[in-house]
């Protein structure tokens, strides 16, 4: 059999591409094939092309996962980042007691820089966000409790509510989603860039000097930023009982004090520093598994956000059981 | 498409490029042959890049015309530009590849868009692409993250001839690869030049490459194109800037080697 190109005005790598394989598909049939009248110009890129394609064992690539596989796949993976998280929680842990030994190695620089960052421009948002949040529990209250005439026990209940959890837990997914994510996806395109492999061969530990500021940094702007948040739900409170309610801001001040104790204050702070090394932790470890790819980055921006703010609502659930049992 | 030797594909005329106050290209003209290897050198920082992402339309000229293919870019309409783009590709210094892809899906990716073929062909025209530039089949389901500076290059060409474009153009192509990648990489694009009957306009720092690969060099020092010809020429000028550049140190060892390899 012979096929004739002498028609043919012009020849590109596709067109080639098909002739090879008709040849090579004709040849495996047995049939001897010949071309006949391919201008000269186009017989080096036939060659080439023809070289080129003749391996055909198959380039699929690895397949997609099964249901079951991709549950147990999800499930192995889970139970590794969890041994990741401990790790870097290790890590940190021997970083802070290396500078807690020798403090002059602390970085303080970048722990005011990140301060600043994570903390003083935080608080805007924090306090308007905490504010609607102590309204509307307000405003609520008022609307349900007056049906029973218990108009009074909203104070209780906004004092109570805001100083033991949901100051502390707004505040905390707010950081979360503020500060966390920009960790994240500050060390994951660090690590993308090789910066982090380069600060470890000129013999600087990334977690002295990138993940120990940061996580110091929140474990101090967290407490502080509860403080303040509470304070603001705290006189959204206030200004909806008395624009709505219909309650003298003085009354409200003195339900305040007889509904709440000091109790209830440290319950609320003291989980605040907890919650920020979570979110720290969670942040720079995801920051760390940030593979090549735009997309990796990504995934580990979602996965942090998300993974810390479980984390920060399970913690709160231990604390509360804790704080039951020992009558707090 | 008619080949008629002589008429530019690529013609710069009085181009003008700044930033703020800077002028980065100074009135520049340039011509670029079909079927030609041009090879552009100019110091760090000459406008070089600038000057080939003009042509290739990432960055606005501030006056002057770029014609490609013999039709002004500047008075092109949306379509027609995007026809345009079809038929030329760029290997970007870095590779620039898709990172989120697999190395057959970043060369597949124009053909996806641009041409209307079943799965299987397209990844066996892919794999053809790639077994030209060298790049073995077992690699083609790697993600950019796990090749070597070579290899990146490599699957960069294939993603820049994928869809058979008439020019190409390299931007640095053998920066970072070590002396005998970087020759092959020269020849690779010396024999694809002449099978697939490419204009090439090329952005580079290697004498070697301009030795081995290029027909024709221009020099950009200055903001403006300072010299233009054969390599053989450029021994002759008597620029501050191209005298150094070629007569230097470097330069020097090169031409002893390659007359000495001549002879």
């Amino acid at each position: 059999m012979s096929v004739d190109m002498g028609g043919v005005r012009s020849f590109d790598t596709y067109g080639a591409w098909h002739l090879a394989r008709l040849v090579r598909i004709l040849e495996t049939r047995g049939q001897k094939t010949a071309i006949v009248g391919l201008a000269d110009k186009y017989n080096g890129l036939f060659e080439t092309v023809r070289g080129a394609s003749a391996d055909t064992t198959s380039i699929a690539g690895t397949p997609a996962l099964s249901g079951v596989a991709t549950i147990g796949k999800g499930m192995t993976d889970a139970w590794r980042s969890f041994g990741i998280l401990l790790n870097m929680l290790g890590a940190v842990c021997d970083a802070f007691l290396s500078v807690a030994r020798r403090p002059s190695t602390f970085r303080l620089t970048a722990t005011v820089h990140q301060l600043d960052r994570v903390g003083w421009q935080a608080v805007p948002i924090i306090l308007l966000i905490t504010f609607l949040i102590g309204s509307i529990i307000a405003q609520q209250g008022f609307f349900h409790f007056r049906k029973f005439g218990a108009d009074d026990y909203v104070v209780d209940m906004v004092g109570i509510l805001v100083l033991r959890e949901i100051g502390v837990l707004i505040v905390a997914i707010m950081v979360a989603g503020r500060s966390g994510s920009s960790y994240t996806a500050e060390l994951g395109s660090m690590k993308m860039r090789e910066e982090i492999d380069a600060l470890r061969t000129m013999g600087f530990d990334p977690v002295e000097v990138l993940i120990l500021p940061r996580i110091v940094a929140l474990v101090i702007a967290l407490p502080i930023l509860t403080f303040l948040g509470s304070m603001s739900a705290l006189y959204g409170g206030e200004l909806v009982a008395w624009l709505y309610g219909g309650m003298n801001p003085e009354i409200f001040v003195t339900r305040l004090k007889e509904a709440i104790s000091i109790t209830h204050f440290k319950v609320g702070m003291i989980k605040a520093p907890f919650m920020a090394v979570v979110i720290g932790i969670v942040a720079c470890t995801k920051g760390l598994m940030v593979a090549g790819s735009a997309e990796s980055l990504g995934l580990q921006t979602t996965a942090s956000v998300v993974t810390s703010i479980f984390l920060v609502i399970v913690l709160d659930g231990l604390f509360a059981i804790f704080f039951a049992s020992i009558g707090m | 498409m008619p080949d008629t030797p002589g008429t530019p594909i690529i013609s710069v005329h009085d181009l003008v490029v700044g930033f703020g106050s800077r002028l980065v290209l100074d009135h520049v003209f340039l011509n670029v042959h079909r079927g030609e290897i041009l090879g552009l050198v100019g110091g760090s920082g000459s406008g070089k890049s600038v000057l080939l992402r003009t042509i290739i339309g990432l960055i606005s000229l501030r006056s002057g015309s770029i014609e490609v293919f013999g039709k002004d870019l500047n008075s092109l309409n949306d379509t027609e530009r995007h026809y345009m783009r079809k038929r030329w590709g760029v290997l970007f210094q870095h590779g620039a590849l898709f990172s989120s892809l697999t190395v057959l899906q970043n060369v597949q990716f124009a053909m996806r868009e641009f041409l209307h073929l079943p799965e299987n062909i397209l990844d066996d025209i892919a794999a053809t692409k790639l077994a030209m530039v060298g790049l073995p089949r077992k690699d083609a389901n790697k993600f950019p993250s796990e090749l070597s500076g070579g290899m990146t290059k490599r699957v960069a060409l294939a993603r820049a001839l994928a869809l058979d474009p008439e020019i190409v153009f390299l931007d640095e192509p053998t920066s970072g690869l070590d002396p005998i990648s970087a020759g092959d990489f020269d020849s690779l694009i010396r024999t694809l030049q002449q099978t697939l009957g490419l204009t090439v306009f090329m952005v580079t720092h290697d004498l070697n490459s301009l030795h081995m690969v290029c027909d024709r060099v221009a020099v950009l020092a200055d903001g403006k194109i300072v010299a233009d010809g054969p390599m053989s020429s450029m021994l002759c000028s008597e620029h501050p800037w191209v005298k150094s550049y070629f007569r230097g140190q470097r330069g020097r060892l090169l031409e002893k080697y390659v007359s000495h390899s001549q002879v």
